[in-house]
């Protein structure tokens, strides 16, 4: 993730076991291309701790792996500085250290991340001609618009009509009561994001305003928008999660026929949670 | 030839397939190795079970396989093979255009080879170019942007270099520009997905077609746009058909989008064989029906027979000035056999 859409809300439970609090921020880490948690897409290989947490001196290692080898430097070291930001706010934690594994910017990665060098500047130098504040931008409003898009689509079908969405105050979406796990849990990342972008701060404030603050013009063209956002971003994650079980022999095993996927250089142990 | 349940008979020109060798002999490095790894993970990720290959066919295959698989067991009655050099990762080039050649020689009458260059290779390109022609009278060229050469890690189509070979490609009559514009394959220091250079090079080269592989995928919505104001950009569905199995519903977004925007006459089948068969991909398509509420936010658009037709191979043959008709009774004359060498 990278600039973390929810940075830290609350602190960490101090009833948590310390492992338990580390998965709970890499929760908060999304894949900044497709606005789903790191954990989720199962791109964290393992994690360990180093010193007894009591002593507030504790480093916290983490590797993290990705579909391919040629997945987009740019995620990556978005990626890599979201778990290292997020890991590194626990009170117990004095350094993350991350680690990718199999890419081809592996190595240039992993020393720039853990020399403490900011991000900003390794990011500079690897693309001078790119903004890093203008690629999170892109992605927030993404990440935004695809989960309006999931609400808005819940409130019609339970009965709204396209007008009353363009007025609906957030009130109404706060009392709203969905069935569908996925709806609920975009819901919850929908008004995290709105808080996030101090849009809508009041409950009457239009709950399906544009990214810009503005209220939605065309009921019909936004959605046609929203939908291609959408369809982008399934592209890329469903390719993802295909591309990630066949590269780590997670293929369903459970079938009839044998699966042939037999390419890892070694056979990383998966992270339980 | 593919033949529908009801018995009608649809020629299919396949628009996008490869005749590579990725084995560990020919891999240059590392690189080359991730490279052919990839798309076996894009082949098991999207594919049926039972249409798996074991890696070491999927490394290389034979002309024959390919043969078989396009139009013994597959429903192909031509296809067009790209060229795909890969040179800093690939001993002999992963597929280069003599070998796509020996191919379409063993097997006459049923390949469309279309050549490669790059434009970073400034005065060589422009005479590979030449030589391509005149040896093999290319009528097209596959273009990756994102691929390596020496520092650079990817190149434009609006680029000043681009610009001399497309001039020479327009003069030359090599009239069909294939360029792969998908899902990363290769690390680009800017954005791979990009499609904007497509923009540029379509308005200053009318004469040109330019088949937009992946549809542009995943930015679909920039390639609508473009493809939409521009006539002469037309959609390969390579890599987003496959989808077509794993997610219907998916598919049924990308084919609604592509056909309110684009139109039924510039979509173009394409298998992407080895990456997947034709023979699945087009039975899967032929039985498909965009769903109801999809159509409906898409302006009733509708995945007729007629429409299917024309995406199958009527507007790849209209590219490639192939005559449908003599082609068809030609095939029926001389009837496929396994032993057709």
């Amino acid at each position: 993730m990278t600039a973390p859409l929810s940075f830290p809300l609350d602190d960490a439970p101090l009833n948590q076991a310390p492992l338990e609090q580390v998965w709970a921020r890499l929760d908060l880490v999304m894949d900044p291309e497709l606005d789903e948690p790191v954990t989720d897409m199962g791109f964290i290989e393992a994690v360990s701790i180093t010193s007894p947490p009591e002593q507030n001196t504790s480093t916290v290692h983490v590797s993290f792996r990705l579909p391919t080898y040629w997945c987009s430097p740019n995620f990556a070291f978005l990626m890599a500085e979201g778990i290292k930001r997020q890991i590194e706010v626990l009170p117990w934690v004095s350094q993350a250290v991350v680690t990718l594994q199999d890419h081809m910017a592996a190595e240039e990665m992993n020393a720039a991340i853990n020399a403490g060098t900011s991000f900003g500047s390794v990011f500079a130098e690897l693309h001078p001609d790119e903004d890093l504040a203008a690629l999170r931008e892109k992605f927030d409003i993404k990440a935004f618009q695809r989960r309006q898009e999931v609400v808005i689509k819940a409130m019609i079908a339970m009965g709204f009509l396209p007008a009353e969405i363009l007025t609906m105050p957030r009130a109404l979406v706060e009392i709203a009561e969905f069935t569908d796990p996925e709806t609920i849990r975009q819901k919850a990342r929908y008004l995290a994001i709105l808080d996030e972008k101090h849009l809508a701060p009041s409950p009457r404030d239009l709950a399906f305003p544009t990214y810009q603050g503005a209220k939605i013009d065309d009921y019909a063209t936004y959605m046609g928008l929203l939908r291609s956002v959408r369809i982008n971003m399934e592209f890329s994650g469903s390719l993802c999660r295909g591309l990630k079980r066949s590269r780590y022999q997670e293929a369903d095993l459970s079938g009839d026929m044998p699966i042939l996927v037999d390419f890892t250089t070694h056979n990383p142990t998966h992270a339980c949670r | 030839m593919y033949v529908t349940p009801e018995g009608k008979e649809i020629f299919v020109l396949d628009g996008h397939t490869h005749f590579w060798d990725g084995s560990p002999e020919n891999q240059k490095n590392i690189h080359g190795k991730q490279f052919i790894d990839c798309f076996y993970a894009y082949h098991t990720g999207l594919s049926p079970k039972e249409e798996l290959w074991d890696k070491k066919k999927f490394e290389k295959y034979s002309a024959d396989d390919l043969y078989n698989d396009l139009f013994i067991d597959g429903p192909d009655d031509m296809a067009i093979l790209n060229s795909t050099y890969l040179s800093d990762f690939y001993k002999d080039g992963f597929n280069n255009i003599e070998r796509n050649m020996s191919v379409a020689k063993k097997f006459p009458n049923r390949f469309i080879v279309n050549g490669a260059f790059d434009p970073r290779d400034g005065e060589k390109a422009l005479e590979y170019i030449h030589f391509m022609k005149e040896t093999y009278d290319i009528k097209g060229v596959k273009m990756y942007t994102a691929e390596w050469n020496g520092a650079s890690k990817g190149w434009r189509l609006n680029d000043p270099d681009a610009y001399k070979c497309f001039e020479l490609c327009e003069k030359l009559g090599i009239k069909n520009i294939h360029v792969h514009k998908g899902p990363t394959i290769l690390p680009l220091n800017k954005d791979a997905f990009d499609v904007h250079d497509v923009d540029y090079a379509a308005t200053d080269f009318q004469g040109l077609n330019w088949i937009i592989e992946h549809c542009g995928l995943p930015r679909l919505d920039d390639f609508c746009w473009i493809a939409t104001q521009e006539t002469n950009v037309f959609a390969g569905l390579a890599v987003a058909l496959p989808f077509i199995h794993s997610r219907p519903r998916y598919f049924g977004e990308i084919i609604a989008e592509l056909l309110f925007w684009l139109g039924p006459e510039k979509i173009l089948f394409g298998s992407d064989y080895a990456i997947w068969t034709p023979k699945w991909l087009v039975e899967k398509l032929w039985a498909f029906q965009i769903p109801e509420d999809i159509s409906a936010e898409r302006g009733g658009v509708q995945l007729t027979d007629e429409i299917k037709e024309k995406i199958l191979g009527l507007n790849a043959a209209r590219l490639y000035n192939i005559d449908v008709a003599a082609r068809k009774a030609e095939f029926a004359a001389h009837p496929m056999s396994i032993a057709a060498e």
